[in-house]
């Protein structure tokens, strides 16, 4: 099932290690008080609710555990989650409703 | 005396951070069960958490090793989920970059959403702080936050260990990532950005070796942008047509 060898599993743990500890001190530790070009600062405002929706939004439209095939519990689950966090600003009530949903759906295949 | 100021900055870190433990704590726990399934052992998943102490990015990360992607895509795109952290020690340099060398780069490790939060709020409303009580503060926030992190993951791997893979809980990592996205949709600019990512993110899956995550997370990136200049600019023709209006009617 798991398709990386353990050497691809350190590379990856010793890499964003350090890369996100790079990222972290880029500033805090070399860049003083200087200030950061504002369209850079723009873009990188961006990047959180990008990057995880358009990591997210596959796996919900064809779930793994489906094999792929689309399935409209799953779509409607996720959704729930979605907007449930959306609407209280809070991860914790999100993530409930969203395990909730998840062991509705554990069950109905069961 | 300053001793005990600092010592006293620094409890009072921890005690505003103990309601995060309630958040930090499911997703750890999460992390380590969904890391045993991926066939991550105990000390893997809590040397994962240890050595990158980042949820998103340790999510992403897992989540692309097992489609099989190219080690050099996992990195690039768990450190992308991550670059708003670069963000976080940007803002909290000019209130900590006079500390010694030490303190900042340990302090970098533990650049977080909580601690970010929790001290830039802080420093703003206090600035008569002087910079070790701001540190020892920014440290406490971290107190019981990191611990449980650690503690939340190898409570999950233990048990993960335990759970057969027939349960489906691939999904659950999806509902995870998205519990996370809606509080953080806070202008018209995040929502475009996400709408953007999502819309380009269905299409890109047909590009080779998982690329398509990047390619559509640049393209919201870059809407957002925009979308925040054309909002701004709405914004600041409508004061002016309003300042107008004022001028034409004195009465």
């Amino acid at each position: 099932m798991n398709g990386f060898t353990p050497g691809e599993l350190w590379f990856v743990i010793i890499g964003l290690a350090l890369g996100s500890f790079g990222l972290r001190f880029a500033f805090i530790g070399f860049m003083g008080g200087r200030p950061m070009p504002d369209w850079l600062m723009r873009h990188l405002r961006y990047t959180a609710v990008a990057i995880i929706p358009a990591l997210v939004a596959p796996l919900v439209v064809w779930p793994s555990t489906t094999g792929g095939a689309p399935s409209l519990p799953h779509l409607a689950v996720a959704a729930l989650t979605f907007v449930v966090g959306y609407l209280t600003r809070n991860v914790l009530w999100a993530l409930l409703s969203g395990v909730s949903g998840f062991l509705l759906l554990f069950y109905l295949a069961a | 005396m300053a001793f005990t100021t600092t010592k006293s900055a620094f409890w009072k870190g921890m005690r505003d951070s103990a309601p995060f433990l309630l958040v930090s704590g499911p997703f750890g726990l999460l992390f380590g069960v969904l890391a045993g399934e991926a066939g991550l052992n105990v000390a893997d998943a809590l040397a994962f958490s240890l050595a990158v102490f980042a949820g998103s990015a340790q999510f992403t990360a897992l989540q692309l090793l097992q489609e099989n992607t190219p080690i050099m895509i996992v990195l690039i795109s768990a450190l992308a989920v991550n670059l708003r952290v670069a963000m976080y020690s940007a803002s909290l340099t000019p209130y900590l970059g006079d500390a010694p060398l030490w303190q900042r780069a340990c302090a970098a490790y533990l650049v977080v959403d909580q601690s970010y939060a929790l001290s830039v709020v802080k420093f703003e409303t206090e600035p008569e702080m002087t910079v070790p009580q701001r540190m020892a503060y920014f440290f406490g926030t971290n107190g019981l936050v990191a611990p449980g992190w650690m503690i939340a993951t190898l409570t999950g791997a233990l048990v993960g260990a335990q759970i057969p893979a027939s349960w489906g809980l691939d999904f659950v990592l999806p509902l995870a990532f998205l519990a996370m996205i809606g509080p953080m949709l806070r202008t018209p600019a995040h929502l475009v950005a996400c709408f953007t990512a999502i819309v380009v993110s269905l299409p890109a899956i047909l590009m080779p070796y998982n690329l398509g995550l990047i390619v559509a997370g640049l393209a919201g990136m870059m809407a957002g942008a925009q979308a925040e200049l054309w909002f701004e600019r709405r914004l600041a023709v409508q004061a002016g047509t309003q300042q107008a209006n004022k001028q034409e009617t004195p009465s």
